[in-house]
């Protein structure tokens, strides 16, 4: 696959800040073009990841992040995809620059979160498994959760203390992050006595909902090397794949699984699907990373990453993080930017954040958190009802 | 006062009292299944009109299993006056290889649950109002699986 460079990037801190969302948007945007060094009105394409919690502004966010930089006349896409919105904004951008449509685009995401468990939208709606699985089940997002961690523990014999010692060390890459929304560092007991909310997670293991924005200029290798950018970091591969049919696990917002009784087994998942794609299109493979931000939706769902971007067989994640190979330090280290365990989630802004920390990681500008000598990085999540998400950079 | 039962979402299971069973789909062609019926979309191979409604097995083994500490959101309706914590189950189905969700009838704590052990399909109230008892499937270990081998 061909590449694109990215120019810049820029976010507005994560945390509670009750605002509107197109403040945190534009000054994401502001900086991101500061960071590039491209004026806004070169800008000739605005990528919107949208918020459905925002109002009518959210659903057509690139004309909302547009006006507020002052119209210019460019070219708009606006898209959702949950919590891969981020990267399906991106993937948009990159078919724009690839198909010669544009040379340079901006690609912005951001919402403002109300408290507590995300619900679905207001009515009625006995069609739609995201009402029904709150009506009849009471399911929230940390059910799903803590149904996997469970399962963990089960069957692969994982511990609560193996998920709060995600936490622990994700906050400890979180203290060098002044984007971060949570910069404490936490301690097993400190998860240990925080309330249970979904058995065996407690609250400090799952992931909070957050006010926050990002975003990225990015351009084609040409019109980078024009403006003197001979080694950008670069985009090597977007997954934005579906699930292929059957998907054993039971997935957000869904009240079963899909059915293997007729074709294919108990192995096949989703999330293993995402990071193929991606790596495919960048011809690297899991040997080749330096380092990975894997959405850390609880304490335990950071685990599954591991297996299922092929750090370590299934099963074998928590020996991978008893031996620190995942932490600043370590072999492979995973969430250097400090992860959703210190930012809680904004969800159109949260794939492109994740996309921010591989560019500071691969430029060397990470600071205390930077991974030495980092080369290549992937970021993955997925969007509930079946959107994968998942970025390779490289430089 | 004697209230009305009836199901809190209907064409999704069968009010039957012995023997209720979840209504899903299964494709003629190749015999996959779905839950519910409606959501028979996710297999290439099946076109919706080649779905047929089936009645999906009474028991599985259990896969996974929490606890809803805290009350959530609408359109989840606490029953009773104050929200009681509960537990949810999700169940392979024995027939179908398809993971359902539901919540566990109550007095079922985690500590008698464990991955593996075999529950039955049961008919339970979810919430009441003056007129009716609204009703649902929910998760309960069988009696076998209760007199305790796990």
């Amino acid at each position: 696959m061909d590449e694109i460079a990215i120019l810049g990037v820029g976010m507005h801190p994560w945390g509670k800040w009750g605002r509107n969302f197109v403040e945190y948007g534009e000054k994401a945007a502001r900086d991101a073009l500061a960071d590039a060094e491209v004026g806004w009105d070169e800008i000739q394409f605005v990528s919107g990841a949208n918020s459905v919690r925002c109002g009518y502004p959210g659903y057509v966010s690139a004309s909302t992040f547009a006006n507020a930089l002052g119209f210019t006349g460019c070219q708009l896409a606006s898209s959702y995809a949950a919590c891969a919105s981020g990267a399906t904004a991106l993937s948009i951008a990159r078919a724009q620059i690839l198909s010669g449509v544009c040379d340079v685009a901006l690609v912005v995401g951001a919402e403002s979160t109300p408290k507590g468990f995300f619900a679905p939208n207001a009515g009625e709606r006995h069609e739609d498994p995201d009402w029904l699985r709150f009506h009849l089940v009471g399911a929230t997002n940390p059910t799903y959760f803590a149904l996997y961690a469970r399962r963990r523990m089960e069957l692969y014999g994982d511990t609560s203390e193996d998920f709060a010692a995600v936490k622990v060390k994700n906050s400890r890459h979180g203290v060098f992050n002044s984007n971060a929304r949570y910069t404490k560092e936490y301690d097993v007991d400190d998860i240990a006595n925080s309330p249970m909310v979904a058995d065996p997670l407690r609250l400090l293991e799952i992931c909070a909902t957050s006010d926050g924005g990002a975003a990225l200029v990015v351009s084609s290798l040409e019109w980078a090397a024009s403006r003197g950018v001979d080694n950008p970091v670069r985009v090597s591969g977007i997954s934005t794949v579906s699930p292929t049919y059957p998907n054993s696990v039971i997935e957000l917002p869904y009240l079963a699984s899909d059915s293997w009784a007729a074709v294919g087994d108990e192995t096949m998942t989703f999330k293993d699907n995402i990071a193929a794609r991606a790596y495919e299109e960048a011809s690297v493979s899991p040997e080749d990373l330096d380092f990975a931000e894997v959405y850390d939706l609880s304490s335990a769902y950071e685990l599954d990453w591991y297996e299922h971007i092929g750090l370590c067989e299934r099963g074998d994640a928590a020996k991978l993080l008893r031996a620190g190979d995942t932490s600043l330090g370590g072999r492979i280290p995973v969430n250097p930017s400090g992860g959703l365990g210190a930012f809680g989630e904004a969800v159109p802004a949260q794939a492109i954040a994740q996309v921010c920390e591989m560019v500071w990681q691969l430029r060397g500008e990470a600071g205390h958190r930077q991974v030495e000598g980092a080369k290549v990085g992937l970021s993955i999540n997925h969007g509930m009802f079946g959107h994968g998400s998942s970025v390779i950079c490289t430089r | 006062m004697t209230r009305t039962q009836v199901a809190a979402v209907e064409g999704l299971f069968t009010l039957d009292s012995d023997e209720p069973r979840l209504i899903g789909g299964r494709a003629r062609s190749r015999s996959s299944y779905f839950f519910p019926k409606a959501l028979a979309g996710s297999d290439p191979a099946c076109l919706g009109d080649e779905i047929e409604e089936v009645l999906l097995s009474r028991t599985g083994e259990l896969w996974s299993y929490t606890t809803g500490e805290y009350a959530p959101p609408a359109p989840y309706v606490i029953p009773g006056d104050e929200f009681e914590p509960y537990v949810v189950a999700a169940v392979r189905l024995a027939e179908e290889n398809l993971v359902v969700l539901g919540q566990v009838v109550e007095g079922v704590s985690v500590e008698d649950l464990s991955v593996g052990m075999e529950m039955e399909l049961v008919i339970d109230v979810l919430y009441s109002d003056e007129e009716h008892d609204y009703l649902v499937w929910k998760w309960s270990p069988t009696p076998m699986s209760e007199n305790g081998d796990d």
